[in-house]
């Protein structure tokens, strides 16, 4: 029988031992590894949500300057029909006076459509404004009560401590009066 | 042969800092490093460390179904269906889950065994044992009620029969039925419980399994030769029993593997695939195959005994077969642990192996023909191992010779005497 005991150098000066050391260390990192993974993974959201992951909203029932808020991924959306007027002071706030720059054409696909997440980008907090005859904030857009942040007519965030704009979704037009969100 | 490890050396201030005022760095190297463990232990020792292995395979495992599983009547088996198809690799963690509650029960059952053909429940290691057969009889009644949590068929049969076992009890039987029950069936009360039950009692198993570490390491591992062992014949638990024991668990981790990826359902029964039908019995009950001998036993006592009634007597059977364990130590009253040592008494260990196959072969088939009386033999044999042979044998056996020391070769015949203490 080959003595296994005795150091076997190789040109490179490492040992088996190192070599079967490195095989084993390695194999346990990996099987660890794919064992711990699934613990992990089966925390993120499972078939069955990712298939509710989108939704679709009938345009024609909300008329101009109103607007409805739709459940999307556990979470409330805006869909706001803005006038003309809205449409145009949104269009002319110069960038420079905004905390997170964005001009109105970015945020929109079609101009009298204006659709966002509704979750205030401080701390996750529902902004009012969207049902008629909630405070619509300093900027005639939305209030948040929780912190006291206003968004203006494009959903930018004008004053308070909000960081950032209220997001815009992946949304895309089936027709002029259907639209689906996600 | 024999070497101490190392003493205990913290370099760094921050631990030494630790170690003064919580010593468990300490406490962690005494009992998984220095720890003196006999030098001829043999594969079969492996399985007390795999049977923790499975036991914390079992909790994680369950923890995170338990995130996805709803206790329900009217969603339970929706949720594990659910569990199946939607939860990412939700089909490997309750299938890891239920293979595993079989692995575990294939570990602990060899461990049982191995405690048996060397003597490991005598003395000073009573209570050892003792302990390991509460942690057998929590670890039944944790499987039983996880496997009621599927809602299928078998679920909700297995829960009505076997809650049904207390209606035997004399006078408050139905009472104590209806109290198990929380109501006048197996129902949604029932599930929850028993889902709260199934959550909290592995953590109770994992409490017991500490008391049975620290009665194992007072008086340390018996070992194949089943004599007490002198320091010179003892070597550090770490490295030499930490690589062995990992090299056991990978071979175990095929053994499970081979299930859990190729055959997940070989172990169950695929009438747990339909749900629970209160109006409906499945032609033919069996639980799980780890309670099969036990399920044969109940069914073997189909007379009355003097003023017990059948019913009862099954029960009582069933109860009694684990209950004996508790009594071992002082049913076998050899002076010799090892069963190397006493050639007759290792005819009858392996007698009662094959009577436990045999039971389980009785468990698994409906009760007709001939497989009654089997079973009835079978039966009797288990109890006859234990209260009949077992205290003769302690009396009439004449042990091997038993060596000193490992070093030490046994001198001639003429030598035999078992040591004592």
């Amino acid at each position: 029988m080959a003595d296994t005991t005795a150091p076997v150098q190789t040109a490179e000066g490492g040992k088996r031992r190192d070599f079967l050391e490195l095989v084993t260390w390695s194999t346990v990192a990996i099987g660890t590894a794919a064992m711990v993974w699934p613990l992990v993974h089966q925390m993120n959201p499972s078939a069955d949500v990712l298939a509710l992951a989108s939704t679709e909203v009938d345009l024609s029932k909300i008329p101009e300057g109103s607007a409805i808020k739709v459940m999307w991924r556990g979470k409330p959306v805006f869909v706001r029909h803005r006038t003309a007027a809205e449409i145009a002071e949104a269009a002319a706030v110069p960038l420079s006076e905004l905390r997170h720059p964005e001009p109105d054409s970015a945020r929109v696909k079609k101009p009298e459509w204006l659709i966002m997440v509704g979750v205030c980008t401080h701390l996750g907090c529902i902004p009012l404004g969207t049902a008629a005859g909630e405070p619509k904030g300093e900027y005639g857009g939305w209030f948040c009560p929780c912190h006291g942040s206003h968004y203006d007519s494009s959903g930018r965030i004008r004053k308070g401590p909000a960081p950032l704009n209220l997001p815009i979704p992946d949304y895309t037009f089936l027709s002029d009066t259907l639209v689906r969100i996600g | 042969m024999a070497s101490d490890a190392e003493p205990l050396v913290l370099k760094s201030p921050t631990l030494r800092w630790i170690e003064h005022r919580l010593p468990i760095i300490g406490f962690g190297y005494q009992h998984l490093v220095a720890y003196q463990t006999p030098r001829n232990l043999n594969y079969w020792w492996n399985f007390g460390s795999l049977a923790g292995i499975c036991l914390m395979i079992q909790i994680v495992t369950g923890i995170v179904l338990a995130m996805h599983y709803t206790p329900h009547v009217a969603h339970a088996f929706d949720s594990v269906e659910h569990i199946m198809r939607d939860v990412n690799w939700g089909w490997f963690l309750r299938y890891a889950h239920a293979n595993g509650a079989s692995m575990f029960f294939i570990v602990v059952y060899i461990h049982i065994f191995r405690g048996l053909y060397y003597g490991s429940y005598k003395p000073p290691r009573e209570l050892l044992w003792m302990l390991g057969v509460v942690i057998l009889l929590l670890m039944m009644a944790t499987a039983f009620m996880g496997y009621v949590l599927p809602w299928g068929q078998m679920s909700f049969w297995g829960a009505t029969v076997i809650t049904n076992l207390f209606s035997a009890v004399p006078f408050f039987g139905e009472a104590i039925v209806t109290w198990l029950w929380g109501g006048f069936a197996v129902d949604n009360p029932t599930l929850n419980r028993f889902f709260s039950l199934h959550y909290l009692l592995p953590f109770v198993i994992v409490g017991v399994v500490f008391l049975h570490l620290v009665a194992l390491h007072t008086h340390g591992s018996n070992n194949p030769v089943g004599i007490d062992l002198t320091k010179k014949d003892k070597i550090p638990f770490h490295p030499y029993y930490t690589i062995k024991d990992l090299f056991g668990l990978s071979v175990f981790f095929l053994f499970f593997g081979s299930f859990l990826f190729f055959a997940p359902n070989v172990l169950g029964h695929p009438d747990n695939y339909i749900p629970a039908n209160p109006l409906v019995t499945p032609p033919h009950i069996v639980p799980e195959w780890y309670f099969l001998p036990f399920y044969a036993i109940l069914r073997a006592i189909t007379f009355d005994i003097l003023f017990i009634p059948a019913k009862l007597g099954g029960v009582i059977a069933m109860f009694a077969s684990i209950g004996v364990l508790f009594f071992l130590p002082w049913l076998d009253k050899s002076k010799v642990r090892s069963a190397r040592f006493r050639p007759i008494y290792k005819i009858f260990f392996w007698l009662l192996v094959l009577d436990c196959f045999i039971l389980g072969y009785v468990g698994a088939n409906p009760p007709e023909g001939w497989l009654v009386p089997l079973g009835q033999v079978a039966t009797f044999w288990y109890f006859a191992h234990f209260l009949i042979v077992l205290p003769l044998l302690s009396k009439l056996e004449r042990p091997l010779p038993v060596p000193e020391s490992l070093s030490t070769p046994v001198l001639g015949r003429g030598m035999a005497a078992a040591p004592a203490e």
